[in-house]
This record gives structure tokens, sequence and C-alpha cells, in this order.
């Protein structure tokens, strides 16, 4: 803070950060991921096959602090026999630069179906996942996450 | 200097489910940061992960930039054979690392 600022310009500003609810963090920020872009993502892995909800388990913390390291947890429910298994897991967001989060290729051999890494979240947004069966049926979870620190396209280094 | 933290059970009991827990050193640069002056500082990910287990590939990994810094994966497996996992990671700017843990099946 400068000598010139006086006590009436900084309860000034200050007053008007509380009007717009939060001093924004990003200032720079690229085009974000749009709706359009997280379903095209998400038709890449299914293609024309139906998504349904259910059997997918996704465990994030509905409120972080620190966008950089979220933890995560995908479990499916699935009895990960021969003839019946999860294929793959794929994760996606709604708001960071690109749709993707990770995709996680599984066997039967897996014995259970389950996988944990951190994400990084650009935003508060939804988290989804999506699983592939044997059968090649897809199933899906979707979690909302609130972020208070952003990650990826904070500040300058 | 990239290093690896492995952990798989040192033994098991055949058709165990066991975890396996892997972490790599890396910085993950998104490549939508920018410095001080402006410019884009380049991607640099690993975007692939592979774990073998003596020979025949378990578990493969996509990554993308929203993969925190030092990824770190858990994943699961059936205890089949005594042997050795294979780890590896590759991505960008040549990116390449190994990493192998040895298992004791009864």
């Amino acid at each position: 803070m400068t000598d010139h600022t006086t006590r009436r310009t900084f309860l000034g500003l200050a007053g008007s950060a509380a009007v717009l609810g939060a001093v924004p963090i990003v200032v720079v920020r690229p085009a974000e991921a749009t709706p359009a872009m997280l379903s095209s993502a998400i038709r890449n892995i299914v293609g024309e096959a139906n998504v349904r909800a259910g059997r997918v388990k996704l465990d994030i913390p509905p409120l972080v602090e620190n966008g950089n390291t979220v933890p995560m947890t995908v479990s499916v429910t699935s009895p990960m026999t021969a003839d019946d298994y999860v294929k793959s897991i794929h994760v996606f967001n709604e708001k960071n630069p690109q749709p993707n989060i990770g995709n996680f290729y599984l066997g039967p051999r897996a014995g259970r179906a389950q996988v944990s890494t951190r994400i990084r979240l650009a935003d508060s947004q939804k988290v989804t996942a999506i699983a592939r069966l044997s059968d090649d049926t897809f199933w899906s979870a979707t979690a909302d996450v609130v972020v208070t620190l952003a990650a990826c396209t904070e500040g300058a280094i | 200097m990239p290093s690896a933290l492995i952990n798989v059970p040192a033994k098991a009991r055949r058709g165990d489910v066991i975890e396996i827990k892997t972490l790599m050193s890396h910085i993950m640069e998104t490549g939508y940061r920018h410095t001080a002056s402006g410019a884009v500082v380049p991607r640099d990910i690993i975007t692939n992960f592979t774990c073998r287990y003596n020979g025949t590939e378990i578990f493969r990994a996509d990554f993308y930039p929203a993969i925190s810094a030092n990824p770190f994966i858990t994943f699961f497996t059936t205890a089949t054979e005594s042997g050795k996992f294979e780890f590896e990671w590759t991505g960008d700017k040549g990116f390449s690392e190994t990493a192998s843990a040895a298992i004791t099946v009864e």
C-alpha cells in the first residue's frame, strides 16, 4: 500500500471487493472447457453408446482448499471375473482448460476395480467418472466440488 | 532427478488382491501457466504409465495436465505368482523412467 492511499479509498476498495463476493484470484485464464468440449471428450470414449448412472462410486472431497492436489478415488461395483470385469475408467471435468483428467485401463486380473490419484481443478465444478465394463456398457458417477484456490492457471511464476 | 516411490507388499498368498501405490517425482507443468513477462510455460507432463507383472500388462493409464504434480496412483491386482512388477512412466521432452518391485507369493 502506498503513502497516497487514504483510509477512505482503502475502505472503498474493500467494500467493492466485498460486493463482488470474493477477490478474483484468476486474472488471466485461457478459455475453459465448455460443456460442448466435455460432451465431445466423452463421445470420443463412449461413441454412440448409452451412459447410465450407477455402479460407479466417485470419492472426492466436496470442498477443497487447494485445487492443485485434490485426492480422488473411483471404484466400480464389479465381480472382476474373467467374463465380467471393468475394462477402463475415464475421468472428466467441466471447467479446466481441458476436459480430460485421466484414463485408467484395468483387466480381470485387477481383482478390485478401484483407482486413486490426485488431480488439479481450475474452478468449482463437476467431475465425472465413466467406467467401461467388459460387456461394453458404460456407467457413470458425477460429483460437485467447490474449490477455493484454483489450480493450473493462477498467477505468473 | 526423477525418482519413484513404489509400495508393493513383499509377500502375499496366492489369489490375494493386493494394493500397489506408485509415486513419480515430476513437475507436471500444465502448459497453461505464464511467466511474469507473459510467455507461456511449455507443457511438460508424464503422458503414460504402465505396470507389468512378470511381463504381462496389468494396469495402464493416460495422464492429462489435470493430474497433479508428482503423480500418485493407487490400483489393485491379484497375486498369482512370485515375480516382479515393472513400472514405466513416459512423457513430454523424452521423459522415460522405470522402476520395479519383487513379490513372493505363497
